[in-house]
Parts: C-alpha cells; sequence; structure tokens
C-alpha cells in the first residue's frame, strides 16, 4: 500500500489524476494555485477589453453575442477560482493578490482595442491561442482544473467562430472594412505569438511543471501549432499575417515563422503595457463599487437565518 | 466577510442523477442556486440543482483509503463473471 507522497509519485507515473485531499508536494500545490489563480485573473480582466465594445457593437445580433461571450469569460473566472479554492486558498485573498499587483493575468489584455475589427481579432487570434493552451488542460494531472478545462474548452469554441465571422464579414465588405481587419491582425499577431510564453530556452517553471503531468506541450510546440492552424485561416480572410519571414515547409506542412520580440513581453509584464494600469484600476474600481451588493446579500442572509431560528425555536 | 462555499450538483436531463459541477460562493441558499444557474447552467446544462454548504459535507479521508475500501477487495463472487455457466444455458 502507498501513502503520502510515494502514493502522489505512483499516481503521476500512472498518468492518474490527483484530487484535492490528496498528499501533494507543497512545490505542486504551490504551482497550481499560482497557475490556476493567473488563469482566473486573466478570464475576468480580459473581460475588459471586449466589454468596452458592447455598447458600439454594430449590430443587436452582434451586441448579443458579445455579452454571452463576455458572461462566458465571467464563469471562466469562476470556475477557475472554484478549483483553485480546493487547494485551500480563498477567492478573497487570490482577489486582493490581483488588486495589490502580486499575481499577474495574461499580458495580452493590456493591448487596447481600438476599433471594431479588435473584436473579431480577439475572438479568433486570442481566444484561438488560448484554445491551444486551454486543450492539453483538460488532461492535467490535478483533477479540479482538469475538469473545469474541460467545461472551458467547449465554450470557447463559439468564442473563437464568432470572433472568425466578424472578421469574415469585414474582409468582404468595402474596402476600409478591410483594412480594419487587416490593421487588427497586425496589431494582435505578435502579442498573440506571446501569449504561449517565452522561447523553452527561456522558460523557468516548464521542466517541473512537465514532470508534475501539469503542463503537456512546450511553450514552442504550442505557439508552432497555433501558427499552423491559423495561418491558413489568415488566407481564407484574405489578409496577410505580418511576417515576412513566413514560409510553409511543403514537406512537414509546418511553418516556419519570426520569433517575437520577447523584451515587449517582459516589459508589459513589468507593468509597462500600454493598458496595465487601467485594467487593474478599472479591476479595483468594480471590486469596491459592487461592495455594497456583497454587503447587502450577506445583511438580507443574516436577517433570513435570524428569521428562520426564531419561527422554529 | 467571506461568503460560505457552496457546492454545485446538476441533473442534466431527466432519468439521470445529479453530478458534481463545481463550487461557488453565495451568502445564502437561494442566491447560490441563482448563481449557480448562470455559472452552471448557461447552455441549458441542466434541469434540477442543488446546492449544499461545503462544510455539511462528510467525506471519507484519502489518507486511509485502502484500509477502507479494502473489505470489497477480496469479495469477487460478488460479481456475476465469478460464477462459471455451464455450455447451454441461456438467459442468466
Ligand atoms: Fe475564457
Ligand atoms: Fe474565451
Amino acid at each position: 500500500m502507498l501513502a503520502g507522497m510515494d502514493s502522489f509519485q505512483a499516481t503521476i507515473e500512472a498518468d492518474g489524476r490527483i484530487e484535492p485531499r490528496d498528499a501533494m508536494p507543497e512545490g505542486y500545490r504551490k504551482t497550481l494555485i499560482r497557475q490556476i489563480a493567473q488563469h482566473a485573473h486573466s478570464e475576468i480582466i480580459g473581460m475588459q477589453p471586449e466589454g468596452n465594445w458592447i455598447s458600439r457593437a454594430p449590430s443587436l445580433r452582434r451586441k448579443a453575442i458579445l455579452m454571452a461571450k463576455v458572461q462566458d469569460e465571467a464563469g471562466h473566472g469562476l470556475y477557475l477560482y472554484a478549483a483553485a479554492e480546493t487547494l485551500g486558498v480563498d477567492r478573497a485573498d487570490l482577489l486582493d493578490l490581483l488588486h495589490s499587483g502580486k499575481q499577474k493575468y495574461s499580458s495580452i489584455f493590456n493591448y487596447p482595442t481600438l476599433t471594431w475589427a479588435d473584436i473579431g481579432a480577439i475572438g479568433w487570434l486570442v481566444d484561438g491561442a488560448a484554445i491551444v493552451n486551454q486543450v492539453p488542460l483538460c488532461r492535467c494531472s490535478y483533477g479540479p482544473y482538469a475538469r473545469a478545462m474541460v467545461r472551458v474548452c467547449k465554450e470557447e469554441s463559439f468564442h473563437q467562430r464568432q470572433g472568425f465571422e466578424i472578421l469574415h464579414t469585414l474582409c468582404n465588405g468595402t474596402e476600409a472594412q478591410k483594412a480594419m481587419a487587416q490593421d487588427a491582425l497586425n496589431r494582435w499577431w505578435w502579442p498573440s505569438l506571446m501569449m504561449f510564453g517565452p522561447p523553452d530556452a527561456s522558460s523557468t517553471h516548464s521542466e517541473q511543471s512537465m514532470a508534475w503531468g501539469i503542463k503537456r506541450h512546450s511553450n514552442d510546440e504550442l505557439r508552432q501549432r497555433f501558427v499552423d492552424m491559423t495561418v491558413p485561416q489568415a488566407d481564407v480572410l484574405g489578409i496577410r499575417v505580418p511576417d515576412e519571414g513566413l514560409t510553409c515547409d511543403e514537406e512537414t506542412g509546418h511553418y516556419s515563422f519570426t520569433e517575437p520580440d520577447f523584451t515587449e513581453l517582459y516589459e508589459v509584464v513589468k507593468g509597462n503595457g500600454p493598458c496595465n494600469q487601467q485594467r487593474l484600476a478599472h479591476r479595483v474600481k468594480a471590486h469596491e463599487d459592487g461592495a455594497w451588493v456583497r454587503e447587502a446579500a450577506a445583511a438580507y442572509a443574516e436577517k433570513q437565518a435570524a428569521k428562520a431560528q426564531g419561527s422554529a425555536a | 466577510m467571506i461568503e460560505p462555499l457552496w457546492e454545485v450538483f446538476i441533473r442534466s436531463r431527466r432519468g439521470l442523477s445529479h453530478v458534481h459541477v463545481g463550487s461557488l460562493h453565495a451568502p445564502d441558499a437561494t442566491m447560490a442556486l441563482r448563481n449557480a444557474r448562470d455559472v452552471y447552467t448557461r447552455r441549458q446544462e441542466g434541469v434540477s440543482i442543488w446546492v449544499v454548504p461545503a462544510t455539511d459535507i462528510t467525506a471519507s479521508s484519502p489518507d486511509e483509503k485502502d484500509e477502507f475500501f479494502d473489505p470489497a477487495g477480496d469479495k469477487v463472487y460478488r460479481h456475476p463473471t465469478f460464477y462459471q455457466v455451464p455450455e447451454g444455458v441461456d438467459h442468466l
């Protein structure tokens, strides 16, 4: 019979799943808390660049779709905070860490959404990249995280399709509309490639996460997968990926492409992206403005509980 | 103030039992049900929801799982495959 850490190791080696109350190394727990919290923060901060366009969506259909998408992202955040809590942390504390800047969210959400085409580009590229990252996480060794990812992935494909549809419509519209789509692709291409993290050679946490079955593929593998999947879609749209070095290897079917400038990623992570301060300030304000709702709900629950006790006595 | 944690169970359609889908925070049971509807059934994933205060669940301990489940380990005769059925016997 295996107990404690031996049982953990045996489960990992057999590609089994670790569940909340199982014994696990402290590093495994910490890595998961950090990763799941950062993932949850990304989902809720990610509502901002798109939420910004709900009131200006070009039709009622687009508005309803965008609202449903942004609401899904809130849901994704909640699934993930719930998964993180199974590791013994409180959601309230995680939010404090986000608000004080001690925990990060994905850098992609620190870029502005300047035109309606950006909403298309986000769905197509950003949700597209998120799918490539998240599908392997459905097999993550930590059960609650993997299950949350299954739920998230089911919902993501609508996000990606609605984005592609927006761009497809623009690309079949006027010259100006097509130019708008091209401009969005130009601006979102490189930040999307950076969503997979630094190149394998300089990725700090990867090796241990692979050994623990948290991560299944390297950053560069996933980036390659994304490029291979996306370039032919750009061809269908009739817009150009802004990479002069892009070529397709006929034999392997893989594209070779120019690495993004990772110094930009490190700068954005450090807080120097175009919208870092705005995103965080907005999040903190939303949290503080909502305090009275939480307090009112708690007061009401207390009053009802007291009433129930009174009638039972 | 930390809102209590509720575990959420959903019956996806009639004829199936409720299955655990995750958890959420809410100040009371009514709000927990409403939040569960918004968080876990945005695409008609359910026809019925249970919410249970997480603190009211008593669980078996993972440390004792071997001893705890041992008694069933050597009772293979509880499975129909344990028995030999003579040739030619049907519907058994
Ligand atoms: Fe999401
Ligand atoms: Fe999404």
